[in-house]
């Protein structure tokens, strides 16, 4: 699904060059759940962004569903993004004045998905993240572990193949964040293939893949043994 | 891109960022509001001031006949060139788009009588419309009227100082004076700001002159007023055309300078016509810096919009939302905001302007308006910069990565 050789990005602040990430070498299947630890500054939300297609790497290559993610224009990422990937931030990033329904339906909006359908099919996804009821609701009425949850439901309304989440749990209690991770778990159940970059272990022990970073470069990749988040919930 | 559901898109934007709405809405609404109020009540000042100093029927041509100083069709040199009534019916009757009013005037000198008081005054021949080129103001009873063109009456309309000289303390009105040993019947007395010697005259109808003078038609002198709404230029063209017209009748060569000559004011009005020009500039000087603060102030606010936007545009952009996208969401939102707005500036400012009408006149301020096109122009450029403000930015949101626009707080 994913396979990144010999990926290095830096960022120039001023006359210094920041060397971010420094040769990752990094291949997921699908439906794997791999969480992405290190401590901070350390690149997991650039390394992120970069399979996200919301940056740019250096040097170094870039597949994804057997797509090369080169010299791509920004209309032609915009589709891939909407088609492949589906976003879970830390901060939510739910757009304030629109509803939790419009928030979900709005990646569908962008496939050109009609109203009703799109209404219909953003319905569902609240459904099942538990808000139906909350489907008119701004996200200010909203909890965090509530927002959290629309925000997954927004990245599932587009059917992407692989979830992206940086920190999903980084703003919620320790509660609320077992329960973000039960959902993020059933999807995977389902066959999705999820990246989770944390820096909690034991939300990391919540994925089947622990991928730790240091200094721009992974020092271990290893699979663990999931533990279900529904026994703490 | 017009599709219902972008505009739904929109019109939720709209509807849920009442604030940004209205600021940006109320820039335009406002920049043209001050644009047309400022400029109606310059071009009021205008008005007025034209009315002070161009008081005196600035539409007025005089046409005195010369002499021809070249031969011309078998004529010799130095005829002398003599107006008669078809002039008048002739002008009229040609120049029908251009004219106002025409006149002519005979120009006599004579002795008046009125029982053993006896002075030398000048006497006029002629026509009604006389009275509003030379501005003559009626004190008592009427001035000349067609009906004594037509029947030739022997009425006259003497000058305030006529009265004062011959009646003393009398009143002429219904009196009889004698003008060059015939009697008129005084009918009406006048004043006139043109001075003491405008106001030892006496009209008579140019008809019963020309009666009393052998039954011949002939005039001396022929006034008229073109249409205002010509304006300068249009009163230019009249003037060529008309010289034209009289050479032709008459017979004179047609450069020939000195077979006949038209005094228009107009011309003379070259230094009052330049300190209107001035207020012109000035008008039109204002104008425009409204414009220029208005358009900056919604290019800034068209920043200020984009700016509060970006990590919206950076979480559209994550969910799939392509640059022609944002860059179209965001000018069909700004245009349609300005565009209500600039329409709603445009009848503000043209219903203020209504509203004011005379109420201002103690202030110089005269029949304040503004011509549509000006406005409608202002209107236009508003939104088109209004548009091109929101352009510059929102390309350049539109182009930034994600990422970048994600990190935006
Ligand atoms: N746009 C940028 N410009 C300059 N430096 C950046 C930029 N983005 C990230 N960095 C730097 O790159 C390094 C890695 O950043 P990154 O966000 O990937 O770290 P992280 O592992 O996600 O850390 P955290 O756990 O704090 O989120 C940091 O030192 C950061 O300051
Ligand atoms: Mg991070």
């Amino acid at each position: 699904m994913i396979a990144i050789k010999d990926l290095h990005k830096s960022y120039k602040m001023g006359s210094n060059v920041l060397h971010v990430l420094k040769g990752i070498n990094f291949n997921v299947e699908e439906g794997e759940m791999v969480a992405i630890m290190g401590s901070s500054g350390s690149g997991k939300s650039t390394l992120l962004n970069i399979v996200g297609m919301l940056d740019l790497l250096d040097t170094g290559s870039y597949t994804l569903d057997g797509v090369p993610i080169v010299n791509l224009n920004e209309t032609k990422a915009a589709k891939y993004r909407n088609k492949f990937l589906g976003f879970i931030f830390q901060s939510f990033n739910l757009i304030n004045y629109k509803t939790a329904l419009e928030n979900v339906a709005l990646p569908l909006y962008y496939q050109r998905v009609p109203k009703k359908e799109r209404d219909e099919k953003a319905l569902q996804y609240l459904t099942k993240v538990g808000l139906a009821n909350w489907a008119t609701h701004l996200p200010s009425e909203l909890s965090g572990g509530q927002k959290q949850r629309v925000a997954i439901a927004r990245a599932l309304a587009a059917q992407p193949k692989v979830l992206l989440a940086d920190e999903p749990t980084g703003a919620l209690d320790s509660t609320t964040s077992y329960e973000v991770m039960q959902l993020l778990q059933e999807i995977n159940d389902e066959g999705k293939t999820l990246l989770v970059v944390t820096h909690e272990e034991d939300i990391a022990n919540m994925c089947k893949r622990i991928v730790q970073l240091k200094d721009g470069i992974i020092i271990e990749d290893k699979k663990v043994n999931q533990v279900r988040a529904s026994e703490y919930v | 891109m017009f599709s219902s559901d972008n505009w739904q898109e929109i019109f939720q934007t709209i509807k849920k960022n009442k604030l940004r709405t209205f600021l940006s809405g109320f820039t335009i609404t406002l920049g043209l509001l001050i644009f047309i109020t400022l400029l109606g009540l310059g071009n009021g000042l205008k008005n007025s001031f034209n009315q002070f100093f161009m008081d005196d029927a600035t539409n007025t041509m005089f046409i005195f006949p010369g002499r021809t100083s070249m031969p011309y069709k078998g004529y010799n040199v130095n005829r002398t060139i003599q107006f008669k009534n078809d002039d008048l019916t002739d002008i009229q009757k040609n120049f029908p788009f251009y004219l106002e009013y025409i006149t002519p005037r005979i120009f006599r000198n004579g002795t008046v009588t009125f029982n053993n008081e006896s002075n030398s005054y000048s006497y006029v021949g002629v026509s009604p419309a006389h009275q509003i080129s030379e501005k003559t103001i009626m004190m008592k009873g009427r001035y000349l009227n067609d009906l004594d063109v037509k029947e030739k009456t022997k009425y006259a309309v003497i000058g305030r100082l006529v009265e004062k000289d011959l009646f003393k303390d009398r009143n002429a009105l219904g009196e009889h004076v004698i003008i060059n040993n015939t009697a008129y019947k005084v009918i009406g007395v006048f004043q006139d700001e043109g001075g003491d010697n405008e106001e030892r005259r006496i009209y008579i109808p140019y008809t019963t002159l020309q009666l009393i003078e052998k039954n011949t038609d002939d005039i001396n002198q022929i006034v008229l007023a073109y249409k205002p709404e010509l304006g300068y230029a249009g009163a230019m063209i009249f003037e060529e055309k008309l010289t034209k017209f009289l050479k032709e009748k008459h017979e004179i060569a047609p450069d020939d300078q000195s077979g006949v000559f038209i005094r228009n004011i107009a011309d003379n009005m070259n230094d009052n016509q330049q300190l209107s020009g001035v207020l012109t500039l000035i008008v039109t000087f204002v104008g425009i810096g409204t414009l220029i603060a208005g358009v900056i102030g919604i290019s800034n606010i068209m920043v200020f919009v984009i700016k509060e936007r970006t990590k919206e545009i950076g979480v559209r952009k994550a969910l799939g939302a392509t640059p022609f996208s944002i860059i179209t969401m965001i000018l069909q939102e700004s245009i349609f905001i300005t565009l209500i707005a600039g329409y709603v500036g445009l009848f503000l400012g043209i219903f203020v302007l209504k509203m004011i009408g005379d109420k201002l006149e103690d202030y110089f301020i005269l029949n304040p308006y503004i011509d549509l096109g000006t406005a409608i122009t202002a209107t236009i450029i508003l939104i088109l910069f209004g548009a091109l403000a929101g352009y510059v930015p929102a390309k350049r949101a539109a182009k930034i990565q994600p990422i970048v626009a994600l990190r935006d707080e």
